[in-house]
């Protein structure tokens, strides 16, 4: 390598820790912040002390926010929400896209339309008539040994999972992996007799892993960070998730140290998920799947 | 007439059945009607605690009435709130924000209290614990907070500045020249923290009372539909002047990225509450709490904080509004006090406290807001009156046109109240 190309390599590799540095900042500064009394935040906060673990650190943070608020069973509820949300919506808008992408039946164009056009429609575009659609709609309750309709959507887990398993973008994602496999693999497996749910579950799935955690994992960050659906529809703590749980902490007296030991908390799955994923991830970002 | 057996076992076990009927309707009655309550989560311990107290004592009380309560966060409160309305799934009690009572009883949410509660048990707080509009009370509360501007004796006798009192607070002029000294000092960067990074009701709650100070208002209050001549006349420019020349002089922070400059020695005069916990311990009483100043129409803060009200969808408003008169007992707004720190809303609690009876240590706390606090505007249109006075408030802060913004201000708050039909209120 010549002295020239060592130090453009050296340029680039600055740029990309300047980079770097700016986007785990935030993060940094966050975790480290947790574990500092509230008075050392603020001191720390003008110079490089700030992203770094050290004078007087403490749990009293942690143990803050454990008594301040059930984050466990907020916790609990977002796993089950997320978790239960993301299988149902990998299996719904996977099913839809292989039924757009590989099979021919009338209407599919006006139906892959509408997909395409719900994408750039907002949530909180759509929140009022949703929130007034779940009040009405009854849940099924178990009295007496049999099944009756009791009571309304509001305050429940499936209140903030099922208006939320299809997802316009998700299903537009699955599409364009699927548009690209070639369908030569369909008609070889229609020869030997397969339905077009055997093709979908033997071919097209076992095919697809990168789009898959792709959607798993941008599925899994919209759901862990819900806040206004849950904010709005859900008002007992039972079924509240960790994202509204953090308003507790802004009130007469804010304390930061603890907003940022929930905040960090909180944050740790999404890392988790991301790290396990990453690798499909960034091959399925990249287009390294199948080409047609 | 001929009775089979079959006949005679049934007619056994429907008097069986009626005879136990019988007895357990009394049982079944005497079980409590359940009262569903929301209140504001807070995240201090000692507040919460002191509400469950509250609710278990009432449930102990009496046997007719079961409160339960559900915890909301704060911080999202009233939007939670307000989504539970549209959706027809209030609970029968609700606490709520004093400024936002108005508006959840224009919007038919709320009952008025008048003729539920025991009228004796509302006339015994102070003004502000009462939420009203159109002239009836909608809701009630146990405490109430107050701002104030806190500095510390040694930092004000080092620079020769006297210690504003209750019954001599500072003139405008004193606290300018206060701040000159302040600032001339070098020893502050910004002598005065106003909390300007903090958003929302804050701009509202914290500088509304100053421009009422100066002799204008966020509306004319006479009827509560118009703002021309009070939100931009000459002495709500004149407010906006001086406000506008705090950050223009160097005396606070347009943007400061903390709160805390106050307690770290940074900042020689804060504008905020009383946050005991916060202070280092060695300030003892070099801390001074200290009234705003007088500019011109008096000393005056901003008033009303959490209360309780009862809901349109309660089907029990009797058992509500006893409740709410368990709660407005002198010992329970006592207990409240005692355990949380606010300030009694009423004589009778205050003077079974320790530290604001007569004497008491933060006695100054509840003559201040009984005397200095004035409501944000007891009106629907609030809401929208908080948000438009904060955007001309910040468009100042940053030197925009005071006219201008104040001006713009007035035409955002009459459209709205316009496009509302004066939200039920008569010329």
């Amino acid at each position: 390598m010549t002295a020239n190309k060592r130090l453009k390599t050296l340029g680039w590799y600055l740029v990309l820790a300047g980079l770097g540095y700016l986007f785990l900042f935030p993060l940094l500064f966050m975790i480290v912040s947790s574990f500092k009394p509230e008075s050392a935040i603020f001191t720390d906060l003008y110079s490089l002390r700030a992203i770094l673990p050290v004078g007087e650190l403490t749990l009293d943070n942690y143990q803050g926010v454990f008594d301040k608020s059930r984050i466990g069973h907020y916790f609990l509820n977002s796993l089950l929400i997320t978790g239960g949300t993301v299988v149902m919506g990998l299996f719904v808008n996977s099913l839809l896209a292989f039924s757009l992408s590989r099979l021919e039946w009338r209407g599919q164009k006006l139906i892959l339309s509408a997909v395409i056009a719900l994408m750039i429609i907002p949530l909180e575009a759509v929140v009022v008539p949703m929130l007034l659609l779940v009040s009405q709609l009854p849940s099924l309750g178990w009295e007496e040994g049999r099944l009756v309709l009791e009571g309304s959507w509001m305050n429940t887990r499936h209140v903030q999972m099922l208006p939320f398993v299809a997802n316009a973008f998700f299903i537009f994602l699955f599409y364009q992996f699927f548009r690209d496999i070639p369908k030569d693999f369909d008609e070889a497996a229609k020869l030997d007799g397969a339905s077009p749910f055997q093709i979908y579950r033997h071919i097209i799935v076992p095919m697809s892993g990168p789009v898959f955690a792709t959607v798993a994992i941008l599925h899994f960050m919209v759901m862990w960070n819900q806040y206004l659906w849950p904010i709005m529809a859900v008002q007992s703590e039972a079924a509240r998730p960790v994202m509204p749980g953090i308003q507790i902490f802004f009130g007469r007296e804010t304390k930061w140290g603890e907003i940022f030991a929930y905040a960090s908390f909180i944050t740790l799955p999404v890392l988790v998920v991301f790290m396990i994923f990453q690798k499909r991830f960034v091959r399925s970002l990249a287009g390294a799947g199948i080409k047609g | 007439m001929k009775v089979t057996k079959h006949a005679q076992q049934f007619s056994i076990r429907m008097t069986t059945l009626s005879s136990a009927m019988a007895l357990a309707a009394p049982m079944a009655m005497a079980a409590p009607q359940t009262l569903e309550l929301w209140r504001h989560e807070t995240g201090n311990i000692a507040e919460i605690e002191v509400s469950k107290a509250a609710v278990e004592r009432f449930n102990r009380s009496q046997e007719r009435w079961r409160v339960e309560m559900s915890m909301i966060p704060e911080g999202s409160y009233t939007e939670t709130v307000t989504s539970a309305a549209v959706a027809g799934d209030l609970p029968c009690l609700l606490y709520i924000d004093q400024p936002v009572a108005p508006n959840f009883a224009w919007a038919g949410f709320l009952q008025p209290l008048d003729g539920l509660v025991d009228q004796a048990a509302l006339d015994g707080l102070i003004d502000t614990a009462k939420g009203t509009y159109d002239g009836r009370i909608y809701s009630a509360g146990q405490y109430e907070v107050a701002l104030s501007l806190l500095s510390r004796r040694s930092v004000l006798e080092e620079h020769d500045i006297r210690i504003a009192t209750l019954d001599e607070p500072w003139s405008k002029a004193e606290f300018l020249d206060a701040l000159e000294t302040l600032k001339a000092s070098g020893d502050f960067l910004y002598p005065l923290d106003l909390q300007a990074g903090w958003s929302g009701e804050w701009y509202s709650y914290a500088f509304g009372p100053w421009l009422s100070s100066f002799g204008g208002d966020q509306i004319d209050r006479s009827n509560y539909l118009y703002a021309e001549g009070v939100l931009n006349g000459e002495e709500a420019v004149a407010w906006g002047d001086f406000f506008q020349s705090l950050f223009e002089e160097g005396y606070v922070d347009r943007n400061p990225s903390d709160d805390r400059g106050f307690v770290q020695g940074r900042v020689a005069v804060n504008y905020g509450f009383l946050e005991p916990s916060a202070y280092p311990d060695e300030w003892g009483d070099d801390l001074v709490v200290m009234p705003v100043p007088d500019f011109g129409h008096g000393s005056v803060i901003g008033g009303g904080s959490w209360h309780t009200g009862i809901t349109t969808a309660c089907q029990s408003p009797e058992g509500a509004a006893e409740f709410i008169e368990f709660q407005l007992q002198p010992e329970e707004i006592a207990a409240m006090s005692e355990g949380a720190g606010m300030i009694p809303a009423s004589e009778a609690g205050a003077a079974l406290t320790e530290h604001y009876r007569e004497g008491g240590q933060w006695r100054f706390f509840y003559d201040y807001s009984e005397a200095r606090a004035q409501l944000r505007p007891e009106t629907p249109a609030y809401p929208i009156i908080s948000s438009v006075f904060e955007r001309a408030a910040r468009d100042i802060r940053d030197g925009g046109d005071v006219q201008a913004a104040l001006d713009e201000a007035v035409d955002a708050i009459e459209r709205n109240i316009a496009d509302n039909h004066g939200y039920g209120m008569d010329e």
